[in-house]
């Protein structure tokens, strides 16, 4: 892949809680249009490691650049601006805003100047959020603030969408509109970084993936010789 | 209590409730979006007024004079005050617990008044209105009414119908209620939030310090203004429900009212009917009128 294809490219990526050491030399690249999966049983890092590549985490250490540029060092907004957007787990709506003002709060068009996310596209792709455009964020079922959290990633036109935990604790035909959004935006030229419980759904809907055990990367590789490995049902747990 | 008294008495209530409502805007929103118990609050009303008093023969100097120049010269002041404290002091205050910020800003009141004496001294000091404002309008057959005392309530009106359409319609106000729940989604969103505490704290003494800049022809310019006025504008605030502009506004024109009122019909006990007041809607509704989240 050429150098400028590559929007974030991580190398031995460090990340502590007080004194506890939790990612321990990763090395992580996503490039354009990519879709990356993120696997490992639960606490193995691998929320760390979103936040530490978005600078949330202060404790750390390594080389990160986005866009070739060195965002090691970044703020939080300042990487955002670069075209990453976050999904979080558990969400992250904003619970004393309505719908219509999580979405329209953070808009903004691409690096590029695209905008074909515009509010209208949100609300075609999210019709549930259409019926509930004046609701608080806290008046929302868990499925309506995942798409919600969703279609506010996509009103900042990113260039990468990181996903985590999408489908927690959400109804089945609920994750069923979830994976469909993911495989829209996926269509749409959008890289996306994914993390989720399913691993066959991940593995499914990714070009690559990795699988972290005790914050280092144990497994890495496409999609498909991961899914056919032999240690993946053990480094999961499953 | 005949009628033009009555309605004095209401004009009255109203301009010291939306001057109070000014000051503690800055206070609710300091500490419900920023989490920082803020005493040098009533520091900047005091400053305030105190630039009223003091850039007038400046300014004349400079562009002339006119009482509005004054305004907005000292309002300019107050925001660049307002970036440089936060920079310096506040900033620094955000992660720590209350009883540093409270020796913080302790600390900071003593500095400003401090400097108060020194700059202008100890003494009482009168501001005059401006002259086409001076004048009074008669209400009823007897009574009359000062014109500035309108211009004060219409002013104060005015700014807080602007303050509330940026907090709840335009973007900036969107992001500022955001912060107040989940700084690290809005920083996710690619918001600088430094800047935007930095805005909300410049405005809030920006707001504050223009309530006393606009007040000191009625109310006389003194030493020690700015802890009476922290001290009642921590009460709206209680009242109010901390965070909440909504509630400040209640109970910034409910203490307008029953102060101002108090004073009239009950002399003897209107130094505490408003903490009574307080006590009374705290028993009520702990967290105060409008709790935030
Ligand atoms: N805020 C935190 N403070 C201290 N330890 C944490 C914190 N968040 C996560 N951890 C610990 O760091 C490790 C990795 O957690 P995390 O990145 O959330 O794992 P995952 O997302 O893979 O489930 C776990 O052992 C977890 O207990
Ligand atoms: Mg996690």
């Amino acid at each position: 892949m050429p150098h400028s294809e590559l929007l974030v490219e991580a190398h031995d990526l460090h990340a502590w809680y007080g004194s506890s050491h939790v990612l321990q030399g990763i090395d992580f690249k996503i490039g354009r249009g990519e879709t990356v999966g993120l696997l490992g049983r639960n606490g193995m890092g691998k929320s760390t490691l979103i936040r530490t590549l978005l600078g949330h985490i202060k404790q750390r250490d390594g080389h990160i650049t986005v866009r070739g540029k060195d965002m090691s060092k970044a703020k939080p907004h300042e990487v955002a601006r670069m075209g990453i957007a976050y999904v979080p787990e558990g969400r992250g709506v904003f619970p004393n805003l309505s719908v219509r003002e999580n979405l329209i709060m953070a808009a903004r068009r691409g690096l590029d100047g695209r905008n074909d996310w515009p509010y209208e596209r949100i609300l075609e792709t999210f019709p549930r959020l259409q019926e509930r455009i004046g609701n608080m964020g806290n008046q929302l079922s868990g499925g309506e603030q995942q798409m919600l959290s969703i279609g506010r990633a996509l009103m900042t036109h990113p260039d990468l969408i990181i996903l985590d935990e999408a489908t927690e604790g959400l109804a089945p035909l609920i994750v069923e509109e979830i994976w469909r959004v993911i495989a829209t935006i996926r269509a749409s030229g959008i890289a996306t970084l994914i993390v989720d419980r399913n691993y066959h759904k991940v593995l499914a809907n990714s070009d690559r993936a990795l699988v972290l055990q005790k914050g280092q990367v144990v497994m890495s590789g496409t999609a498909k010789t991961i899914e056919q490995s032999d240690e993946l049902t053990g480094y999961l747990g499953v | 209590m005949d009628l033009s008294i009555f309605l004095i008495q209401c004009l009255n209530s109203l301009q010291y409730g939306l001057l109070l409502f000014l000051v503690a805007m800055g206070l609710t929103l300091i500490f419900g979006i920023m989490g920082v118990i803020n005493l040098a609050h009533g520091s900047f009303y005091m400053i305030g007024a105190y630039m009223a008093y003091a850039l007038s023969p400046i300014v004349a100097n400079a562009f002339g004079g006119g009482f509005f120049s004054v305004l907005v010269v000292g309002l300019v002041l107050a925001v660049i005050l307002g970036y440089f404290l936060e920079w310096a002091f506040f900033s620094f205050l955000y992660d720590r617990d209350h009883l540093q910020q409270v020796l913080m800003t302790y600390g900071l009141i003593l500095v400003f008044e401090e400097l108060r004496s020194l700059l202008v001294g100890d003494d009482v000091h009168g501001v005059q209105p401006p002259d086409f404002l001076a004048g009074v309008i008669p209400l009823g057959d007897v009574m009359t009414y000062p014109v500035y005392r309108l211009f004060i309530s219409a002013v104060c009106l005015l700014l807080a119908l602007g303050m509330y359409y940026i907090f709840t319609r335009t973007r900036l106000g969107m992001m500022i209620r955001a912060g107040s729940t989940n700084r690290e989604m809005v920083q996710s969103l690619g918001i600088d939030i430094k800047l935007l505490y930095r805005i909300v704290f410049a405005a809030g003494v920006a707001l504050a310090a223009f309530a006393g800049m606009i007040s000191a022809p009625v109310s006389t310019v003194y030493p020690g203004m700015g802890s009476q006025v922290l001290i009642i504008c921590f009460v709206v605030v209680v009242i109010g429900g901390i965070g909440s502009i909504r509630g400040a506004f209640l109970a910034a024109m409910l203490i307008g009212f029953v102060d101002t009122f108090g004073k009239v019909l009950l002399p003897e006990a209107a130094g505490v009917l408003v903490y009574v007041l307080m006590a009374l809607i705290l028993l009520w509704k702990p967290d105060g009128l409008f709790k935030t989240s």
